[in-house]
């Protein structure tokens, strides 16, 4: 019988201070039982040796400082796993909402995870092919990356990362995988969006969904995609599985962050966030990768929307620092029409090197994308000039390079949302493109892959 | 002297304790069942503040905490080379091959093999007065490094036995009596990782350290025990060129430093330097190198104090009359770790939340870099080299921790995410960078090199500047309104960004570039410049001179192996005749 507590002293936001308490420790599991009877779960953010503060994951209206009882479970919050979950849906601290039968869990896991000892990883270059040339051409996700997309308001990020998540699959091989969705903060709409898709596609099986609403408790949202990465882990390490992790918003999580911290009077960081967000943030990115001597992996796809579309806003920023590189969606592009909106030049695959080539994907791949990055640059580059001087100023070069620009969004990167291209596809949609332009310009490829590849002589 | 308190807070990776019996300042502690490892960093009646560099989760009030009663240190000795530590020093193979796959909590492991014999040769022999930093003997530590054995700080006096043969680094090796009586040496000294490691006196730094990368080496240098940032946004690629340093500079060891960053990112250090070769001495990299990794989601505490652990190292090799680079990547991330100890410290901060010692910590930092003479009798000299990588948010140069370390450091090598997106890497802005060791350096290459070497840079540079305000002009009003000689200027300075500046470091022929090569390169592109220069001055029209083959060749000059840089000389013959002969074409 777990001791209860009846000496709540203040109830601040999500934070509950109760005194008198003994034993308690440090990030343990409380059950705060309300005074209607509802009990809400939270977690210990500091002890003293009277004094225990509580963030609740439940919103804390409806408690009062008389009548809450308070019960210290003595462990952390914990996911229960078992090969169940696959085709589950979850609320946001792991509670099935789907009407389903309760998991009965061959083991329970602590959601905070231990950090992977870097000697024990491995280095991640299988070259996961999502069908979408303008990642898998330019900036191509590996097993075992974390690759966030950094969109905004009305982009279509979703649409982008269930395109992934339907099409993804590393060439030449057919091995068990699952997709870990955690939602924190969307709209039902939008994860009714992936719900739907998931069932569409009977990927449901294959996937486990962490759902929390943009009108479920915020403070819940700390404890979702560590949910949903236990899951991964446990899908990825003890079943083998290479798992896909998609966490969508990632800023709605860092509002929770900020909310705890304001509540707590810590001293801000930048725009109010606490100091410490690089660090939490990467106690959920880095739980990412492959471990040696493991099948499986985890790769992670956050969703972020840019506050105003500023990349140097405290929550891009922090990300773009841990996570390995990142798919940037252009507003430009989107009023345009394109689809996937994905602005190329400031987007990176910092794992691309090693995970493409002969043997993984072709000899031309690296060559060829760098090649296309720098004209398209030159192109755009070009286009910004035109505005100025007008088309009359551009050298007939640089007027080819436009063209090339305007073709390569028409025809490279724009595709439709169920259309999947294989890499090799993407490849020569790209040599194609380069005929445009003058072959004395092509000097990032070697002249053995123009003859092979743009002339497609036999060698 | 042992003894035990008692828990009363837990606060993350803070914790108070009451009753610790006599606490000092930074002492090492033990707390919780787990005795996860901490460091006291305030101290208040009989309260004590701990750090601790182990995830906190389960403690509690009530949990017992032991007090070593000595500092946070790191053991130095033969097996340094070749590891791979954590930020308090503990080797993550060893911890992974005992605890698995994941970092455990309240490990401890000792920082050099118990079990590991090395031969042990003597140099000094019994009867032999000896002080600190003297040579007792080498050991053979890899193929590449000899340790040296050296008498440890505060010991003096005369051999009175030492040996020979295979040990344990806790045997002992040699005795030593001092006045104050018989001192036992093993092979390992253990040292306080806060405190500088002594020396007889510092020299200022001379000789360039070369990195093979051009654009450092030529355009801004870095010398033997000298400081350097680089600053810049996400992607701007300053891992990679952290990396290219590590890789290619002509130190003879190196400590690196992962603070904070990447788990990936060690995994492909960690898989590809014992894979590479040392172009120095043909060795695989590893053999000269201690890797020190605490990754972002690695306790905070413990990356606060990886850099301290990093640079002791370094300081120890150092000792020994090694030139040492160390490169911490990244020191915002250290920098993190102070501003959020303070901030559960509840201290008063300073700008963006950062304690108001920010700039003291720094700065103690960089100054344990620098060129010495060495402890010991026979004045050799070495050097530490430190390297930091700085994370600015939003690449906002502004921000407390770069300008804080522009303060202190003489080398500013500014990333720029512009440049990276046009795929120019590495991505250093020539414009806004500097080097404060020019002038030194510029007599090392005069003497070493090539004498008019530093006039090559000068006049390289001036080009550069003068493309740059020109290109405001060509925005403005057009490629039309620049004159043949300024269009001359745009057409050399794109060459020596393309041909000089850029370099692939993921290119075998183009990762390094010897000095000698550097300098050839350069003087090709200039030779192309002045000679344009003439026939323009003669009175031929720029389109002649640019899009001739030869440019091509220039293009490709940077993949001549550093075997045949006598293929320069022809290029430039060539060049003069083509840019010639089209004259006389003309005329004819």
């Amino acid at each position: 019988m777990l001791k209860e507590y009846m000496t709540v002293r203040e109830i601040a936001g999500p934070l509950i201070l109760v005194e008198g308490v003994e034993g308690a420790k440090y990030n343990e599991l409380v059950e705060v039982e309300f005074p209607d009877g509802r009990v809400g779960l939270g977690n210990v953010l500091e002890v003293e040796e009277e004094l225990v503060l509580i963030q609740s994951f439940e919103a804390t209206s409806g408690l009062n400082v008389a009548g809450t009882k308070v019960r210290f479970t003595g462990r952390g919050l914990e996911l229960p796993v078992s090969r169940d979950i696959l085709g589950r849906v979850f609320d946001g601290l792991g509670r099935p909402i789907d009407d389903g039968p309760r998991i009965i869990p061959d083991m329970k896991l602590d959601i905070n995870g231990n950090p992977i000892n870097p000697y024990a990883r491995d280095y991640p270059t299988d070259f996961i092919q999502t069908g979408i040339s303008a990642i898998d051409g330019l900036n191509p996700l590996v097993r075992g990356q974390k690759l966030p997309i950094f969109s905004g308001a009305g982009l279509p990020h979703n649409r982008l990362a269930a395109q992934i998540a339907r099409q993804a699959g590393v060439l030449g091989r057919e091995e068990e995988f699952a997709v870990v969705f955690a939602a924190m903060g969307i709209t039902f709409e939008e994860a009714d969006f992936f719900i739907q898709e998931f069932r569409n596609t009977a990927a449901m099986e294959r996937a486990v969904l962490f759902i929390n609403l943009a009108d479920d408790p915020a403070i819940e949202r700390i404890a979702t995609p560590r949910m949903a990465l236990t899951a991964a882990e446990y899908l990825a390490f003890e079943l083998d599985m290479h798992v896909l992790v998609i966490l969508t918003d990632m800023t709605y999580y860092c509002e929770a962050l900020r909310e705890i911290s304001a509540a707590r009077k810590e001293v801000p960081g930048r725009r109010g966030y606490p100091g410490y967000m690089y660090t939490d943030l990467a106690t959920i990115y880095e739980r990412a990768g492959r471990i040696k001597g493991a099948k499986g992996s985890i790769t992670q796809i956050p969703v972020l929307s840019m506050p105003d579309d500023d990349k140097t806003h405290p929550i891009p920023d922090l990300t773009g620092y841990i996570t390995e590189g990142q798919i940037i969606l252009s507003r430009d592009l989107h009023r345009r029409g394109v689809y996937p909106p994905i602005d190329v030049l400031p987007s990176l695959s910092r794992l691309k090197e090693k995970g493409i080539g002969p043997g993984k994907t072709r000899e031309d791949h690296s060559p060829l994308s760098n090649q296309l990055f720098s004209a398209y640059a030159r192109g755009k580059e070009a286009k910004e000039l035109a505005v100025i001087l007008g088309e009359a100023a551009l050298s007939e070069e640089d007027k080819l390079f436009v063209q090339f620009s305007d073709a390569f969004e028409e025809r490279f990167i724009t595709q439709g949302e169920y259309e999947n291209r294989t890499i090799e596809d993407t490849l020569s949609i790209g040599w194609e493109l380069l005929k445009i332009l003058p072959r004395s310009e092509l000097k990032r490829v070697r002249e053995e892959h123009i003859r092979k590849y743009m002339d497609g002589e036999a060698v | 002297m042992e003894g035990k308190g008692v828990v009363v807070k837990v606060a993350g990776p803070l914790v108070v304790a009451r009753d610790l019996p006599d606490p000092k300042m930074y002492d090492l502690v033990k707390v919780g069942k787990d005795r996860l490892m901490g460091e006291i960093i305030e101290l208040r009646g009989n309260l004590a503040s701990i750090q601790v560099y182990e995830e906190t989760a389960g403690l509690g009030p009530g949990d017992e905490v032991i007090s070593t009663g000595e500092p946070l240190s790191v053991e130095l000795g033969p097996g340094l080379l070749t590891s791979i530590y954590d930020g308090v020093q503990r080797p993550l193979d060893v911890i992974q091959a005992r605890f698995g796959n994941y970092i455990a909590r309240g490990v401890e492991v000792p920082g050099l093999s118990r079990e590991r014999r090395w031969p042990f040769a003597p140099v000094a022999k019994r009867g032999d007065e000896v002080g600190p930093g003297d040579v007792l003997g080498t050991v053979p530590e890899t193929e590449v490094i000899t340790h040296k054995i050296m008498v440890p700080p505060g010991v003096q006096g005369r051999i009175s036995e030492i040996r020979e043969g295979e040990f344990t680094v806790d045997e002992v090796i040699a005795v030593v009596e001092t006045p104050q009586g018989e001192v036992p040496l093993t092979m390992v000294q253990r040292w306080p990782v806060r405190r500088p490691r002594p020396y007889q006196r510092k020299v200022s730094p001379y000789e360039p350290l070369v990195t093979g990368q051009r654009v450092v080496d030529t355009f801004f240098p870095i010398t033997k025990g000298g400081t350097a940032c680089v600053p810049g946004p996400f992607g701007s690629g300053k891992t990679v060129l952290q990396h290219a340093i590590a890789k290619w500079a002509n130190a003879q060891i190196v400590v690196f430093v992962g603070c904070g960053e990447r788990g990936n990112e060690m995994t492909d250090v960690l898989l590809e330097f014992p894979e590479l070769t040392d172009p120095y001495s043909g060795k695989p990299l590893m053999l000269r190198t201690v890797l020190i990794a605490n990754t972002s989601n690695m306790p905070v505490a413990a990356r606060e104090a990886s850099v301290y652990t990093g640079i002791t190292i370094a300081e120890y090799y150092r000792d020994m009359g090694y030139h040492v680079a160390l490169q911490a990547d990244s020191t915002s991330r250290w920098a993190e770790a102070l501003r959020e100890i303070s901030g559960r410290l509840e201290e008063m901060p300073g700008e963006e939340g950062y304690p108001a010692y920010l700039g003291t910590r720094l700065a103690s930092f960089y100054e344990r870099a620098g060129r010495v003479v060495c402890l010991g009798s026979d004045m050799r000299e070495g050097s530490v080299t430190a390297i930091g990588s700085v994370s600015p948010p939003g690449g906002d140069l502004s921000e407390p921790v770069t300008q804080a370390t522009l303060r202190v450091v003489k080398v500013f090598w500014g990333l720029e995410d512009r440049l990276a997106f046009a795929r120019h890497f590495p991505a250093i802005n020539w414009l806004n960078s500097y080097s404060l060791y020019l002038d030194k350096v510029e007599e090392y290459w005069s003497a070493e090199v090539e004498m008019d070497y530093p006039e090559l840079r000068e006049e390289a540079m001036a080009i550069l500047q003068r493309e740059a305000e020109l290109q405001e002009v060509v925005r403005l009003i057009g490629i039309e309104a620049l004159s043949d000689q300024e269009r001359m200027i745009m057409e050399t300075a794109k060459s020596l960004r393309e041909d000089f500046l850029q370099q692939n470091a993921f290119d075998d022929a183009d990762a390094f570039t010897s000095l000698r090569k550097q300098y050839r390169l350069l003087r090709l592109i200039l030779t192309y410049h002045r000679q344009a220069m003439k026939e323009l001055e003669a009175g031929r029209p720029v389109e002649e001179l640019i899009d001739l083959p030869v440019q091509e060749e220039i293009a490709r000059a940077k993949f001549i192996p550093e075997e045949e840089l006598e293929r320069f000389d022809e290029l430039e013959k060539r060049i003069v005749e083509q840019m010639s002969r089209r004259g006389t074409d003309v005329l004819a």
